[in-house]
């Protein structure tokens, strides 16, 4: 077991996401409570409290979001759920939009009293097919319960949810990338300041929170931040949904109480590495957050402090487990790779620099690498870093820089012998079944 | 005028419902993914006739159908099949995914075949790296592949 859990409290069976279910375990009592015995500045004040920490991968307190609204300023704010799970490892939202859909909503309607919001949105990656039609098919319930629209349970507060497909771009889980696409351009992040909750979409003040972060909020408010606290250390209140992938014995998501021991997480609840092999690598929170070698992870916690202290951080819980006998080489030329395919194009050194250091890793595979090459994709990322719009450019670099940092010798030694130190697989024996 | 956006206006209005008055440029994604649905691709006629109903520039439609990558402005096989080859798809054996497709299909990743059947595309990652390597049909994720999964998959895309 991981620890206490908040929103995995349920079993999941075949009907546990319709709206029956939901209520049977006490769905929508939390919005009524709110609707006719909270103000708005109740609910960010309780949310402040709780310490609730965004989940999308930047740890931002939510509470302090949303305070720079004024929900009666007399302007119109807009709420705006992220759910364009696209960093690579990641797939924890998609769980809550499967399998807890209401919760979801729920916790939008109390956001989005919160922040006096008429109009929401959820913005759903294209290619999630079955997440979207369990959401659509949530809010159609919830429309039909009467859970959205005009005057909800008797009260002046109206609300409607527009669930939005986004059609295959990285960038656009951007927040400011995201609000682009909703306003149904290319999806170009935007400069800040001014912040999105001064002017977001089309001008006007926005939150945009991450999936599984709004997913908190209802418990929140039905028990209290005080009880939420309870949950994980002082600095990171609560539990993290991780979704873990790669070389383990039981990929899958899990909810992870902070502050619970990683080995015991890896070895124990994910039934260890493939094979028995050893731990070789760890990727944290989705490719862009610095790797880390199993010699880092061992001593570690699931928390903030604890990865920010090894020179990484818990990112979006995208955990990524690499076993000996992977090259790394050819791991992050997959990475480069995707971040080339997925620069938008708007700021010359992530455009530029994305497509150098992928061609550079491909020359290094093909046996044509230099010795310089090693510095000119350090230069490369240290030259992107703070440059670009939005932060893909810099995430792309730390990862290149965290890969070679780690693992230097193997780049060195493909470039001096034109093959790979460790024989150039990505997978371990058993990983796949002709 | 498109026929196909004429027959689906009544859909395209009843999603203003739950839009605010003014957000008609909101409208773009929405309506090209339920054109591109019904005829497999977006036409030029298509363009013209929502670039009329919603009263935006058609430089914008044209811009938003080159930028994201799931839209196609030409038709392509009945059976869409998607290969994920980013980290983790990568780990658990995508390559010997896409090898095995490539073999059976006779053709390279970006390819239709003759008969018009099979489109072969790899695509970074689709969000479902527990269950890898993930191999996507048209919508449809087919999760923690192998060789003999992939067979009888082909065998029944007819």
């Amino acid at each position: 077991m991981t620890g206490a859990k908040w929103i995995m409290n349920f079993p999941v069976t075949a009907t546990s996401h319709s709206l029956a279910d939901y209520r049977a375990r006490g769905g929508y009592e939390t919005l009524q409570k709110v609707l006719t015995s909270m103000k708005p500045d109740d609910v960010t004040k309780e949310v402040t409290a709780s310490g609730l920490l965004g989940h999308g991968g930047a740890a931002f307190p939510v509470g302090r979001k949303w305070a720079v609204i004024k929900p009666n300023d007399g302007q119109p704010h807009h709420l705006c759920a992220n759910a364009d799970e696209g960093e690579p490892g990641t797939f924890k939202d998609r769980w809550v939009l499967e399998h807890a859909p209401h919760l979801l909503l729920e916790s939008m309607l109390i956001t989005s009293y919160a922040i006096g919001c008429r109009h929401s949105f959820v913005y759903i990656r294209g290619e999630f097919d079955l997440p979207y039609r369990r959401l659509q098919a949530a809010a159609d319930e919830a429309y039909e319960a009467g859970y959205f629209g005009e005057r909800i349970f008797g009260t002046d507060f109206s609300c409607d949810v527009f669930v939005y497909r986004g059609a295959g771009s990285y960038v656009c889980g951007e927040a400011s990338g995201l609000l682009t696409s909703i306003e149904g351009k290319k999806g170009y992040p935007r400069n800040r300041p001014p912040r999105l909750t001064v002017k977001g979409l089309y001008q006007r003040p926005t939150v945009v929170n991450n999936v599984e972060t709004l997913a908190n909020i209802t418990g929140i408010v039905a028990r209290g931040a005080e009880t939420f606290r309870k949950m994980g250390t002082a600095k990171s209140p609560g539990t993290q949904l991780v979704s873990i992938s790669g070389h383990v014995n039981k990929p899958g998501v899990y909810e992870v109480e902070y502050g619970y021991p990683l080995a015991k997480f890896i070895y124990e609840d994910c039934g260890g590495m493939l094979g028995g092999n050893k731990l070789k690598a760890l990727i944290p929170g989705g490719i862009s957050t610095k790797v880390l070698t199993g010699d880092d992870v061992a001593p570690l916690t699931y928390d903030h402090a604890s990865f920010d202290g090894a020179g990484s951080s818990l990112g979006s819980g995208g955990m990524i487990a690499i076993a000996d006998g992977t090259c790394m080489v050819r791991l992050l030329q997959v990475m480069l790779r995707f971040y080339h395919h997925e620069s938008c194009g708007q700021c010359t050194p992530c455009r530029e620099g994305m497509g150098w250091m992928h061609r550079i890793i491909d020359r290094i595979v093909a046996g044509k690498g230099v010795p310089e090459d090693i510095e000119r994709l350090i230069a490369i990322s240290n030259a992107n870093d703070g440059t670009t719009i939005c932060g893909m450019g810099d995430a792309a670099g730390y990862a290149t820089v965290g890969f070679i940092a780690k693992f230097r010798d193997e780049f060195e030694y493909w470039i001096e012998h034109k093959r790979s130190k460790v024989g150039g697989a990505l997978e371990v024996q058993g990983t796949w079944h002709a | 005028m498109s026929q196909i956006v004429s027959r689906l206006t009544p859909y395209f209005e009843q999603l203003k419902k739950r839009l605010p008055a003014g957000f008609n440029s909101s409208l773009v994604l929405p309506c090209l993914r339920r054109i591109q649905e019904e005829r497999g691709f977006v036409a030029d006629e298509d363009i013209t006739a929502l670039v009329t109903y919603l009263g935006v520039p058609r430089m914008q439609v044209e811009q938003v159908l080159s930028y994201y990558t799931q839209f196609r402005r030409k038709p392509i096989g009945r059976w869409h099949l998607q290969v994920c080859h980013n980290v983790t798809c990568s780990m658990r054996g995508a390559e010997h995914a896409l090898d095995l497709l490539q073999k059976r299909l006779h053709i390279k990743s970006g390819q239709t075949t003759t008969d018009g059947r099979f489109t072969l595309s790899t695509v970074e990652c689709l969000g479902s790296c527990g269950t890898a390597p993930v191999v996507m049909v048209n919508d449809t994720y087919h999760e923690s592949m192998t060789g003999m999964k992939l067979d009888a998959l082909l065998e029944s895309l007819k």
